[in-house]
């Protein structure tokens, strides 16, 4: 098996220069590649484009990079609880686009699939399509949106191996599997790095192929941007602290 | 007229046993209160879950596991986790069974706007393009009228759609609607309770229609 691993974060994004586009896994601050944001942030890296669901909030995630102004561009489909964003974006520091989070997804894995475009009825009518074609296909109008195209793809998984296998837990899977596929060079922070061997193949949610550098990450603080609980004695309760919806 | 409850409890009417049903923000995160006793459904999460379960109890909290709103959240027995691109695959195939959301306005021919205000701040539109686009099955969950009094439900969305001839039922504190996105209208279904088809019928801007009795909503 081919060793995929690297020694340490400077080695897994060393290539990451001004201006290039970056993709990053996540969903909120679930699942995000800490390490090497934190990384990107130390290093002043800048004029980047990020492809990301969302943006982080002001002192976390993505927000790190913006507050360092080393974000150019942001792809992404929910840009809210972050007011450094909002700042950037109303003064016109900062371009962005918005993208339906299904269009954003399907991007991906058709960059990981090696296709050049999806028709989704996503955005159809909408502004989202304007510019784009649309095509007709049963009776229905589906916009072509293009496979994206990406310099780095920078992933967190649970697990992963020597050889790039990678596996996640629970929903901080999210983006991290689409994206992990889809970068010209795919990076992957872990919190567990085991020998080829332990993980059981029947369980990889990312084969190696895809990924191209892997190194356990740090301290990781796995932030929770919504803590939401319902109380012990619950069972009484009215339902209503019972779901999350 | 209803309050928040009150809709999230008439919506839940809508929940049929064995559905599979997204939940979007705000008052359709509430319906999942109200689901009668003795009917199983999975509520799928768009950031890649199905059998969401309830908050966790304090200290049981996991960074791993939340909902699209970013919430904790536990997963209920039989839950199943996958990346994001097949939790869109599944929305956009018709697999979920109905999608409830909240609405800035519908139209008469059930357009709907509810993701961008032009000259405020945008946060982006998040999954609801794509649900709207693909649901065949989609019920609205908003207020019948603005905090200035007037109505959103129009004869044609003034802010930016989110999706084209897509919703088919709308509940709101006043009542409940039929879209005719055919001929464009807002069929009125049901009354909330002591409210008059004509009180209904001021606050509605869009074509309005009301035939025979109009029988009040039942909670």
């Amino acid at each position: 098996m081919i060793n995929k691993v690297v020694n340490d974060v400077q080695e897994a994004i060393a290539g990451i220069t001004d201006g290039m586009t970056l993709m990053l896994g996540g969903f909120g601050l679930c699942g995000i590649p800490e390490n090497c944001i934190k990384e990107i942030v130390r290093q002043g890296i800048s004029g980047l484009t990020c492809i990301s669901n969302n943006a982080g909030v002001d002192d976390f995630g993505i927000g790190l990079m913006l507050q360092k102004h080393q974000v150019k561009k942001m792809i992404a489909s929910y840009v809210g609880e972050n007011a450094e964003f909002e700042r950037q974006l109303l003064s016109g520091e900062l371009e962005v686009e918005l993208i339906p989070q299904g269009t954003l997804a399907t991007r991906c894995l058709a960059a990981g699939y090696g296709m050049p475009a999806i028709f989704t009825p996503a955005g159809v009518g909408t502004e989202v399509a304007d510019g784009k074609e649309v095509r007709n296909f049963g009776g229905r109008d589906y916009v072509m949106e293009m496979a994206f195209e990406a310099d780095f793809a920078i992933v967190k998984a649970w697990k992963g191996d020597t050889a790039g296998n990678l596996i996640y837990r629970k929903t901080a899977r999210n983006f991290n599997p689409v994206m992990a596929m889809a970068g010209k060079m795919t990076i992957a922070e872990v919190e567990e790095l085991v020998v080829v061997g332990e993980l059981d193949p029947d369980h990889i949610h990312t084969p190696g192929i895809y990924v191209h550098r892997i190194f356990q990450g740090q301290g990781y603080e796995k932030r929770i941007e919504q803590r939401t609980i319902r109380k012990r004695e619950g069972i009484n309760l009215a339902k209503a602290v019972d779901y999350a919806g | 007229m209803l309050d928040k409850n009150g809709i999230a409890k008439r919506i839940a009417q809508e929940i049929k046993d064995g559905y599979y049903v997204n939940l979007g923000i705000g008052i359709p995160t509430l319906v999942a209160n109200f689901i009668p006793d003795g009917i199983q459904v999975v509520l799928q999460s768009e950031n890649g879950l199905l059998g969401m379960g309830p908050f966790p109890y304090e200290g049981e909290e996991d960074a791993d596991l939340i909902n699209a709103g970013k919430q904790t959240i536990t997963m209920a027995p039989g839950a199943a986790v996958f990346d994001s691109a097949m939790s869109f695959g599944m929305i956009r195939a018709q697999k979920v069974d109905l999608t409830i959301l909240g609405a800035m306005e519908v139209s008469e021919y059930g357009d709907i706007a509810n993701w961008k205000i032009p000259g405020k701040l945008v946060k982006g539109m998040g999954g609801a393009m794509d649900l709207v686009a693909s649901a065949k099955n989609i019920v609205v969950a908003m207020q019948q009228v603005n905090k200035a009094g007037e109505s959103k439900l129009l004869p044609r969305c003034t802010l930016p759609l989110t999706g084209v001839r897509c919703i088919r039922k709308v509940v709101t504190e006043m009542a409940v609607f039929e879209v005719d996105s055919e001929n464009g209208g807002f069929r009125l279904l049901e009354r909330a309770p002591g409210v008059s088809v004509e009180e209904i019928r001021k606050a509605t801007a869009g074509r309005f229609i009301a035939s025979g009795d109009i029988p009040e909503m039942r909670l």
